[in-house]
């Protein structure tokens, strides 16, 4: 399949190289090659389409109201049309930067929008996701003040705790501590009993995996009164219209960012979103692209700081991470050109209002309630008179997708999200799905 | 002719104040309305302001800069550029694979769960390996991963002294990297005279504190390990495991099975090997695969088939946890899936027969000018060298640069470390012999220039939209974002 070779061909090849068939050319041993693969038959083009779609027809579409960590949002054409460009998604690592202008510099814009957007001094050409991020941002602290305990709100998105776990495997002296959470948010007095001159970073979700928005100000000045740093995990779209991280004094800010223009795609790829204080740049894992001069003093965009990298320090290197997510912070740096700082701003108000319009009208349904008191953005915590878990199939089963929380304190809760992709009918249509069941 | 259009103006710098691109339904109430007004920002972040079509052309005009695939060869070695199929494009874009939660009820995406299932499936019977994850998120993701599950392999038998990893020296950069990141010792071994790891040197570096040998096979001078068996069975009685670079397998596909071969642990770079595209730098996905006696140890969740059903919530009491944030890079593995599914256990034994034919087609063409550095047939890649005596003073660089004003991207240059002035070169088998022999005459024509005019060829290159760029200036005073 896609091979250009006549038979012709490839006796002529075979002549050149002085060797009558293929076989002559490798150096696998005998008893190795070419074993049995016990494969199903190939499929043309055209039967491989039909099959694709079959397998996505076995996909019930829902009305999504889970957020999460993964955010449905409406993506302008633009973008994906841009994006799609051959020039753009078979290019490889702009490693010969002369004939890579074109994505270094969205690369370039990418780290600037993502500076103007959270208040902080430099910015990387993205990572995995966010929770990669996060873990390498805790890493970079460690490095940084060599201080060995880690503090955590408790309100991270549990897959971000799983991954910094994970992340910090080899490190047995750190030791992780979560703060106590209480309506929903950090317990600010147990933050300061535990922050101590041992603590290298606080990290703290804003808003938090229950849609709570924290007193970050406060919190961040504690952490930094002990001089532990401050890592601030945002929520991408937020930043259209809540404070941002570099307002709070973050040290550190990495967020999920594939809200921003990338379809949420069962989870990935996601879009790390990776930037700090300009202090710490060196200790930032991961591309960055800067502006140099050609020869002839003309401007031109290229990889720079590499000397932080796997490629070039080997074993010394800040991180062994080698690719960015090049193609969704493309996505992302198109939608936030297309947006612009008012069309963003506006997108996030109607996600706040999408989602307190829908916490009013369930919270009224009898039985059910707000589990949390203090302001949210996109997303809330719904307190249910029956098993959470239960009612997530039944929805299911109405063609509505929620979601059910993990935590044994939130029993009996569901985190509700809407973005502005949902209309007031929609919602109307989940509050009357819930007062059915 | 002096320009009138600037061309490499930042969408900023073409911003006008007011100017809108794409129109928001407004909300009926101010935020203020629902959230108290310390938690809003005081200013709106310092975005461009562009019209769509400003935007569309901005965006169109940034890549022409770009060379691609789609329109010119990439004989970068190691990095597997072949040809992205169009459908796979399509597929993603569908909105019963794209518009998909993760955290939607297994009940409503058993599609997708049922691509997954049958693409770790299909990796298994093309490795003879026993289990594999699909959440890696790239090539060297996959290697932390792989690395991380054999040091939860060693933990769960109690084997604590275990803090060593063997790397040759031709290793590509990510893996004594990833050694490290996974909290182990690094230990180099040369490779012996004939590109191969000498089985002296890893005798020698074998000790109770290996935990992992990590081999590239083929490795990154274009040769199969042709001590493989013996090299694993060493590794094994040394109670260590074999971890396989698996980013040149396309090398392998359909001619070798890993686990035939004693192969403990593998990755692979779908974004290489199964035609997923590069996107710039990424997404990729790299998914690891493990022998039955690690395969406990791997990442959770994995997608199991119970009862006719696909779930993720199968239990998996030993394994290390979680990589990242969900199950992978799922719109990658469905490429992946794709490529796959249109072949069997014949096509893909012609991939890589045809990748090595055109590998060695290059090699044979060239030997003359640019010399491989070890005179023996190649797998996928051949590793050739600029030759210093014949050079009149240009470098490797220099004819990569050169390379780019005949309308081909350079091949991966200086790399693998002990071959001085490499030239790593991978055509993959998706180019036709038209291709090569244009890419053969631009070598052999850079060859002449520097014979006759090394000025040339050392102040390339001359045709792109900007000349050779000052790195070390950019990394001095890094400008890193518009202010």
């Amino acid at each position: 399949m896609f091979i250009p070779h006549t038979s012709t061909e490839e006796k002529e090849m075979l002549a050149r190289i002085g060797v009558s068939s293929v076989r002559e050319l490798l150096n696998i041993p005998q008893d190795l090659a070419y074993p049995h693969l016990d494969l199903p038959p190939a499929l043309t083009e055209a039967q491989l389409t039909a099959h694709i779609k079959s397998l996505g027809a076995l996909n019930k579409p829902v009305k999504n109201f889970i957020g999460a960590g993964c955010y449905e949002h409406f993506i302008p054409a633009a973008v994906n049309a841009l994006s799609s460009r051959g020039e753009f998604l078979t290019a490889y690592t702009p490693y010969q930067a002369e004939a890579s202008q074109g994505t270094l510099q969205t690369i370039y814009e990418f780290q600037s929008c993502i500076c103007a957007l959270t208040d902080m001094d430099v910015s990387n050409a993205s990572h995995y996701d966010g929770a990669t991020a996060m873990a390498e941002a805790v890493l970079a602290c460690v490095r940084i003040n060599g201080r060995q305990k880690v503090l955590i709100s408790s309100a991270l998105h549990p897959h971000y705790k799983e991954v910094l776990h994970t992340y910090l495997q080899h490190f047995p002296q750190v030791s992780v501590q979560q703060i106590p959470c209480q309506n929903g948010v950090a317990d600010k007095q147990a933050v300061e009993k535990m922050l101590d001159e041992q603590t290298s970073c606080l990290v703290l979700a804003n808003p938090n995996f229950y849609g709570q928005l924290e007193d970050a100000q406060t919190l961040g000045e504690l952490a930094h009164a002990k001089g532990a740093l401050f890592v601030y995990v945002f929520q991408a779209m937020s930043l259209g219209l809540l404070r941002t991280p570099g307002s709070y004094g973050a040290d550190f800010a990495v967020g999920e960012g594939q809200a921003f223009g990338n379809a949420m795609h069962f989870g990935g790829p996601g879009l790390g979103l990776f930037a700090c204080k300009d202090a710490y740049k060196r200790q930032m894992p991961g591309r960055i692209v800067g502006i140099a001069k050609d020869k002839d003093g003309k401007r031109a965009f290229v990889l720079t700081l590499q000397a932080r990298e796997q490629h070039i320090r080997r074993e010394k290197a800040a991180s062994n991470i080698c690719s960015n997510e090049a193609l969704c912070a493309l996505n992302a740096v198109i939608y936030l050109t297309l947006m612009g700082p008012q069309g963003l701003k506006e997108t996030a108000e109607l996600n706040v209002e999408r989602a307190h319009q829908l916490a009013d009208l369930v919270s009224k349904i009898d039985g059910f309630s707000l589990k949390f008191t203090g302001p949210f953005f996109n997303e809330f915590v719904l307190q249910c008179p029956v098993p959470a878990k239960k009612l997530v199939q039944k929805l299911a089963k109405k063609g509505f997708g929620v979601y059910a929380l993990e935590e044994k304190e939130l029993q009996n809760c569901l985190s509700l999200c809407a973005t502005e992709t949902k209309t007031e009918q929609d919602l109307q249509d989940l509050a009357q799905a819930l007062r059915g069941i | 002719m002096q320009e009138i259009l600037n061309t490499s103006a930042l969408s900023i710098e073409k911003s006008c104040p007011g100017r809108r691109g794409v129109r928001v339904e407004k909300s009926l109430k101010p935020a203020e309305a629902y959230l108290p007004k310390d938690v809003l920002r005081p200013q709106a972040p310092k975005l461009p302001e562009l019209s769509e079509f400003d935007t569309v052309r901005h965006f169109t005009a940034l890549s022409e800069k770009n060379y691609c695939l789609d329109s010119r060869f990439y004989p970068l070695g190691s990095c597997t550029m072949k040809y992205n199929p169009k459908a796979y494009d399509a597929f993603t874009a569908l909105d019963s694979f794209a518009n998909v939660h993760p955290f939607t009820a297994e009940v409503c995406v058993q599609g997708t769960l049922k691509m997954m299932y049958d693409l770790q499936e299909l990796l298994k019977a093309i490795t003879g390996l026993a289990a594999f994850t699909l959440q890696p998120a790239a090539g060297a993701h996959g290697e932390l991963t792989g690395i991380m599950t054999a040091k939860a392999y060693h933990a769960a038998r109690k084997d604590k002294k275990r803090t060593e990893v063997i790397v040759p020296d031709t290793a590509h950069g990510t893996n004594p990297a990833t050694a490290n990141m996974g909290g182990f010792t690094v230990v180099n071994i040369k490779s012996g005279p004939d590109g191969c790891v000498d089985k002296e040197a890893l005798s020698k570096a074998l000790s109770e504190r290996t935990a992992v040998v990590m081999l590239t096979v083929p490795n990154t001078v274009g040769l199969f390990e042709k001590d493989i068996v013996e090299i694993a069975r060493m590794v094994h009685a040394s109670g260590a495991l074999l971890y396989m670079d698996g980013a040149n397998f396309n090398a392998l596909l359909g001619l070798a099975k890993p686990g035939d071969f004693g192969v403990d642990l593998l990755h692979f770079n779908l974004h290489k090997t199964f035609a997923a595209p590069h996107g710039g730098g990424g997404p990729g996905s790299g998914p690891v695969g493990a022998a039955a006696h690690v395969a406990p140890f791997l990442p959770k969740p994995i997608v199991t088939l119970k009862n006719g059903k696909y779930t993720l919530s199968g239990k998996m009491p030993k394994s290390l946890g979680r990589m990242k944030a969900f199950y992978g890079n799922i719109a990658v593995c469905l490429r992946g899936y794709a490529y796959l599914r249109q072949h069997d256990g014949n096509t893909l034994k012609n991939v890589a027969e045809k990748a090595i034919l055109n590998a060695n087609y290059i090699r044979a063409s060239l030997k003359d000018k640019f010399p491989a550095f070890f005179d023996r047939t190649c797998m996928h890649e051949c590793v050739l060298q600029t030759v210093p005596a014949q050079m009149n003073g240009v470098h490797t660089t220099d004819v990569a640069k050169r390379l780019l004003d005949y309308g081909f991207y350079a091949p991966t240059i200086y790399f693998p470390l002990i071959v001085p002035e490499a030239l790593m070169i991978e055509p993959t088998e998706t180019e036709n012999k038209e291709m090569l022999d244009s890419f053969i005459a631009a070598m052999t024509r850079i060859y002449e220039e520097i014979q006759t005019q090394p000025e040339t060829v050392k102040s390339a290159p001359h045709g792109q939209c900007v000349k050779r760029i000052d790195e070390v200036s950019a990394a001095r005073e890094p400008n890193l974002r518009w202010k």
